[in-house]
């Protein structure tokens, strides 16, 4: 697996010594928590060489999907 | 997948090119640097270049891991692989890095040194639990966002109490790799590689945040724009750049406010500083020495730093000379330029380290550009 890629991760259940298993597009893993705070089953993590890095925000991903839609004033330009 | 399929959607990535397409000034170019590989690898795959008009040029950054790393690093760690009865663990990409005389990990491993390669750095710390009687060396890289797991492997280290394991520490810092690619000559005497703009990394922002690039914005009044991953994420960052540029700001902005806060990760950070200091200087393949560019480990962690237990040499090694991966990585030039890519060098038979891993410009380039080369020719001559 290349170092730098990495995917939002699903978290499925927590396990002993701060760890938990997630889900990464079906594929099932043990990662470490270490690095992050008050993660719960249910919530999605970036994860980067078996850690999660942080605790995705999922008001802030639905802000950024509505910017992606927002109209540019530019737009009546287009024809 | 949720937070993935979103993030692809075709339909929003020709929204966001037509804004950009209405957006962009006809009359002046764009030069954006993608700093992080994770992006020059989304660029190429997606074919992000095919959405943008001609007058917005993306140019690759140094920020692929194994591709930034000095031969004469890789070198020390194939010595060190030759010490009898040592373990060296080292992340996957590493293994194929071409090092001097046609050498690398995975050759002096079918030589018969123990070479491991593992997922995290945990492994690493298993290994030596597992191996009491011999010395285990955690071959570490990679940006901000490798560098506090090594920090945990120490610790964890420490508290096993364990005698034989050290990292061989090769962490580096991207803050100082931005500053110094605007303070090269290339971009400011020479003018050959004209920059407008930085497209922020997106993990190694989720670690230290969105304040250490305030002084780039500032300093050198060129604008940053912290991306995501996915597709959407780098074309809405492209967008946000030409707004900045077009009404003449120079800003930090976040587009992946998602994981990326403005401190960042307050607890990961206080770890790399309990374990790790500042070195002097330190070699950049492309870049040369850097100052403040890198971490070493702190003494009061001596016991588990590979360069204290063992002597390893101060070596310089000049790429292969058809390489052209120094000035890749200065965004001086493109793969393509390069006269051995696709013939001699292939991601099976990597000349150079910019062809290693699936990050590297050369071997993203190979992966997805040379299609969307051929398709634009097709294209044209229909
Ligand atoms: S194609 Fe190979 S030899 Fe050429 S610059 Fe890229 S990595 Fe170096």
């Amino acid at each position: 697996m290349a170092m730098c890629l990495a995917i939002p991760a699903f978290v499925e259940q927590l396990t002993a010594e701060n760890h938990a298993i997630v889900n990464l597009s079906g594929i099932r893993k043990e990662i470490s928590l270490a690095l992050v705070e008050d993660i719960a089953p249910g919530d999605y993590v970036i994860v980067h060489v078996g850690f999660a890095l942080q605790k995705l925000d999922p008001l802030e991903a639905e802000r950024t999907l509505a910017m992606f839609a927002e109209i540019s004033c530019h737009d009546q330009d287009l024809s | 997948m949720k937070y993935i399929d979103e993030f692809r959607a075709g339909d929003l990535a020709q929204q966001i090119a037509a804004k950009i397409a209405s957006e962009a000034d006809p009359l002046r170019h764009y030069h954006f640097m993608e700093f992080c590989g994770g992006h020059t690898h989304a660029i190429s795959r997606f074919g992000i270049v095919d959405l943008l008009p001609a007058n917005v040029h993306m140019i690759h950054g140094p920020g692929c891991p194994v591709c930034v790393l000095p031969i004469g690093r890789v070198q020390n760690a194939i010595q060190l692989a030759q010490i009898p009865g040592l373990i060296l663990c080292s992340y996957g990409d590493m293994l194929r890095i071409p090092a001097s005389n046609g050498m690398s990990l995975l050759k002096a491993k079918a030589h018969g040194a123990d070479i491991r390669m593992i997922y995290s750095s945990a492994d690493a710390v298993k290994i030596a639990q597992e191996n009491p009687q011999r010395q285990v060396v955690f071959f570490a890289i990679g940006f901000e966002t490798t560098t506090p797991p090594t920090a945990i492997a120490i610790q964890q280290a420490q508290a096993l109490g364990l005698k034989n394991f050290t990292v061989f520490c090769n962490h580096v810092l991207t803050p100082s790799a931005v500053s110094h690619i605007l303070q090269s000559p290339e971009v400011r005497a020479f003018g050959l590689v004209p920059l407008d703009g930085f497209i922020g990394p997106a993990h190694v922002s989720v670690v230290i945040g969105s304040q250490p690039y305030e002084y780039f914005a500032e300093e050198f009044q060129k604008p940053v724009v912290i991306a995501g991953f996915e597709p959407l994420d780098v074309m809405q960052a492209i967008l946000m750049l030409i707004r900045q540029i077009n009404t003449g700001r120079a800003e930090v902005e976040n587009e992946f406010t998602r994981a990326v806060l403005p401190a960042g990760n307050i607890k990961a950070q206080a770890l790399v500083a309990e374990v790790f200091e500042l070195r002097r200087t330190f070699e950049w393949r492309g870049l040369g020495w850097v100052p403040y560019s890198a971490l070493k480990i702190k003494s009061r962690y001596a016991d588990f730093d590979a360069e204290q237990r063992f002597s390893i040499p101060a070596l310089s090694i000049a790429d292969n000379k058809a390489c052209e991966c120094s000035a890749i990585l200065r965004g001086v030039k493109r793969p393509q330029d390069c006269k051995i890519f696709g013939t001699v060098c292939t991601p099976e038979n990597p000349v150079g380290s910019c062809m290693v891993s699936a990050e590297g410009a050369c071997a993203a380039h190979y992966r997805y550009g040379r299609l969307r080369e051929r398709n634009d020719a097709v294209i044209k001559e229909n």
